[in-house]
């Protein structure tokens, strides 16, 4: 039975009329059947076409499989058998209207009106604002307190409402409720002028600026005849790699000046920013906005910046690898990170948590392994798991990855790096077509997934940022933990706000 | 008198001084610079010229927490010997009396920030009240070593003149024992790392720093200075301890005093730059060592008095 949902290549584009429209009751037991053998929730959206509400599902085993369905008013919950749904089917409540009956903890995401113009869901009035129009779950007794945290916060971070139930200082509960920034980039996308799509795709988040652009450059390459060559997969995986140094070279950072133990935390400051510099020298821009555009690279690395970049490299690898070992091998700070914040591998399999997160608590996923894209087929990565899950597991992961990457753009500088620049263009999009794109971002599995009307025009662009699995993971292991460690576990995870927010 | 009461003023203009001196320990450690040694001074003008904000849940009770505060520990500084010279203040008991002046300050902090009805103020004023418990028990069992060496029950007669020196020939190796337990106070007691983060910007985390979160201007500036001189006043403390030298003459004396403040201010400095700090529920383990330090020292002299 497992025939009805389709296989597609990561990044490859197909017809629609070709993909499988199953009934709705089969799509439900043909997903559900699927992700209880173990398989993940990469896509699952809904759009709307000629008027008609569809849903669309991609999910993955060792392959990528997708199928659609027309979506009824409402529907059984999936998230009743599977809670990897649950995030996904409150999206779709509150982007299309469609309501999935019996839904444990069916609240709103973003907060706005569907895209559709029907009865809301969740029965909001849009004119009043958040903080008091939000059911949060709560918890009585005698000595029960809840902290509010947020959404303005004391550091410069994102904003975020935190509501935590406590009994003194142990965390029974902790509900994370964002949307203060959507700025509604999915509409954006399809109506945006073509040209403008890479500009927007950048913002989406800022630290993971290249991630999201090559996902898009995927996506539209495929749709189009446009190819990227060898020497421009070279250049984004370079810059994909640099990106994950830079952020978790910070957050590595972060956790240590969280436990107060402050040389990493101002070594790993001043490197992180020197891995933002190597970007600046490759594009102009140390979060690289304007390097990867569809069709290549704006910006090709001759030979005489491959010898600068090689030069600073070598020059900070002894450096990373000396502050890793003081920060990683002191007991203040191991018996700070040992035990703190965990997620055990059943809870992070039915969350489908992604990324360095996933792979501290026993999920090996990586993207670039598993479905490869750019230059990762060239390149060999080992599988790189931990099974405790706790802070110290997923402060090693990034660790590791560290010293991985290093390795990956020193190997890659040695290569032959020479591509044409491309710059903006308009493209003509194939039409009636749909291409899902998977790649690794620092985060974890970062997808976009494009679906094209009869006429060439975007109909659909979800885009779907690795947080959107792990924030429930991240409060799942605040369960029973004491308050006064959610910075840690907070730091030791650092999802984005607005890669959800959207 | 005059000279005492000079040496107190003195003191209280130099405290914000020798807590910048951390500030540079610890950049120096970071491989930083760190902010001039006159920081604090600046911080403190800075304050002084702002006005004030007050929630309007906020009662008397509030407003008056950082003036009881201070006021408690300039007191409490009243009795505390600087540079072996007799204090303003000294009375039979005085150290009882000390004792509780800190607790007053402490009680009216905690008030204050009971009275902002804010959760994180709530959670900080839990914390603030249940570990001092620690350090009270530390703290008597120090003394009571030091009734037991010399007989008397205040301040001047352990810490005046040639008296700390009397300490350590009477009883060397419990001394010992008795300046890291009054050490490990010290860092309890001023919310220094491994017990608290006074840098954290992380309000979930933080003890005495986010009971002060509501207060703003000159209110805040009392709250620093105070924060300041009871470093001071644990420091000087813990100074004539490792210091125990007398001269015979004065300036002298104060110089190998303000050195040997540098030296407790410093290892502040290294401990914070080198430790991680500790869990929450970690915290009562750390300060239990330090009782239990000063409970041995005390049961080593009464064996050494048969």
């Amino acid at each position: 039975m497992n025939g009805s949902f389709a296989e597609v290549s990561n990044g490859m584009a197909y017809r629609r009329s070709r993909l499988p429209l199953l009934p709705f009751d089969v799509f439900r037991r043909e997903a559900l059947a699927i992700v209880k053998a173990g398989g993940k929730v990469v896509q699952f959206f809904a759009y709307a076409e000629d008027g008609v509400d569809r849903i669309m599902a991609v999910l993955r085993t060792d392959k990528l499989l997708t199928a659609g369905c027309m979506a009824p008013a409402a529907y059984p919950s999936f998230t009743l058998e599977c809670e990897q749904f649950h995030l996904f089917e409150r999206e779709i409540a509150e982007q299309s209207g469609i309501r999935p009956e019996g839904h444990p903890w069916l609240k709103m995401v973003r907060y706005h009106p569907n895209y559709r113009g029907k009865p809301d869901v969740f029965g909001n009035d849009y004119q009043k604002d958040i903080p008091g129009n939000y059911p949060y779950y709560s918890v009585e007794g005698e000595e029960i307190h809840e902290v509010a945290v947020g959404p303005v916060h004391a550091g410069v971070i994102e904003p975020g409402h935190f509501r935590f139930n406590c009994i003194g200082e142990r965390v029974l509960h902790l509900e994370i409720q964002l949307g203060y920034q959507h700025r509604g980039i999915e509409v954006l996308m399809t109506q945006a002028d073509v040209k403008r799509l890479p500009i927007i795709v950048e913002g989406i988040a800022g630290d993971t600026t290249v991630g999201h652009g090559v996902s898009m450059a995927q996506a539209v390459e495929a749709l189009t005849s446009i190819r990227p060559d060898q020497g421009a997969k070279i250049i984004r995986t370079i810059a994909l790699e640099l990106e994950r140094l830079a952020n978790h070279i910070g957050d590595l950072g972060a956790l240590s000046g969280d436990v107060a133990f402050l040389p990493p935390a101002n070594y790993f400051g001043r490197i992180r920013g020197d891995f933002l510099n190597l970007t600046l020298l490759i594009c102009g821009n140390r979060f690289g906005k304007g390097l990867v555009r569809p069709g290549g690279v704006r910006f090709a690395i001759d030979g005489e910046l491959s010898w600068k970049l090689m030069g600073r490299i070598k020059e900070l690898e002894p450096q990373v690898r000396h502050v890793l070992d003081l920060m990683l091998q002191s007991p203040g700070v191991l018996g700070r990170f040992e035990g703190c914040g965990v997620v055990g591998t059943d809870d992070a399999e039915k969350l489908g948590l992604v990324g360095p997160a996933g792979r501290a608590s026993g999920l090996p996923y990586d993207a670039r392994r598993c479905f490869p894209k750019e230059y990762y087929t060239h390149i060999d990565l080992p599988e790189n798991r931990k099974s405790t899950g706790d802070v110290y597991a997923r402060a090693k992961i990034r660790a590791e990855e560290v010293m991985q990457s290093i390795k990956i753009v020193k190997s890659l500088l040695g290569r032959m790096l020479e591509t044409k620049c491309v710059d903006f263009g308009n493209f003509n999009l194939a039409p009636s077509s749909f291409v899902v794109t998977v790649n690794e971002a620092w985060r974890g599995e970062l997808s976009h997934c494009v679906l094209t009307d009869a006429a060439g025009g975007i109909l659909r662009y979800k885009i779907k940022d690795p947080s959107f699995h792990n924030w429930m993971g991240l409060s799942m292991a605040l369960r029973d933990a004491e308050i006064s460690d959610f910075p840690l576990s907070n730091k030791s995870f650092n999802l984005s706000y607005c890669g959800v927010d959207l | 008198m005059i000279e005492s009461i000079l040496l107190w003023i003195l003191v209280i203009l130099v405290s914000p001084f020798y807590a910048a001196v951390i500030g540079k320990v610890k950049a120096f450690f970071g491989g930083k610079k760190g902010p001039p040694l006159f920081i604090h001074y600046y911080t403190l003008i800075k304050l002084f010229q702002k006005g004030s904000v007050y929630s309007v849940s906020t009662t008397f009770v509030f407003r008056m927490g950082p003036m009881v505060s201070l006021s408690a520990i300039l007191t409490a500084l009243l009795f505390m010997p600087i540079a072996g010279r007799m204090p303003v203040l000294s009375f039979n008991g005085d150290v009882i009396f000390i004792l509780y002046l800190l607790g007053l300050g402490r009680f009216f902090t905690i008030a204050a920030a009971m009275d902002t009805a804010s959760p994180f103020e709530g959670m900080g004023a839990a914390r603030e009240a249940f570990f001092p418990i620690f350090c009270e028990a530390a703290m008597f069992m120090i003394l009571l070593l030091f009734v037991q060496l010399t007989g008397e029950l205040r301040l001047a007669a352990y810490l005046t003149d040639s008296q700390p020196a009397g300490l350590w020939y009477a009883a060397g190796a419990p001394m010992l024992f008795a300046v890291v337990s009054l050490f490990i106070i010290l860092l309890a007691e001023n919310s220094r790392v491994p017990v608290d983060d006074p840098a954290t910007h992380l309000e979930l985390t933080m003890i005495h720093e986010v009971m002060v979160l509501d207060h703003s201007g000159p209110d805040l500036g009392l709250i620093e200075l105070g924060a300041f001189i009871k470093l001071f006043f644990f420091s000087a403390f813990a100074a004539r301890l490792i210091c125990p030298v007398d001269t015979g003459n004065l300036l002298l004396n104060i110089g190998l005093f303000a050195l040997a403040l540098l030296g407790v201010y410093g290892t502040t400095g290294i401990v914070e730059s080198i430790m991680a700090r500790y869990r929450m529920d970690f915290v009562p383990r750390f300060l239990l060592v330090s009782f239990s330090l000063a409970f041995f020292a005390f049961v080593i002299t009464l064996e050494l008095a048969k």
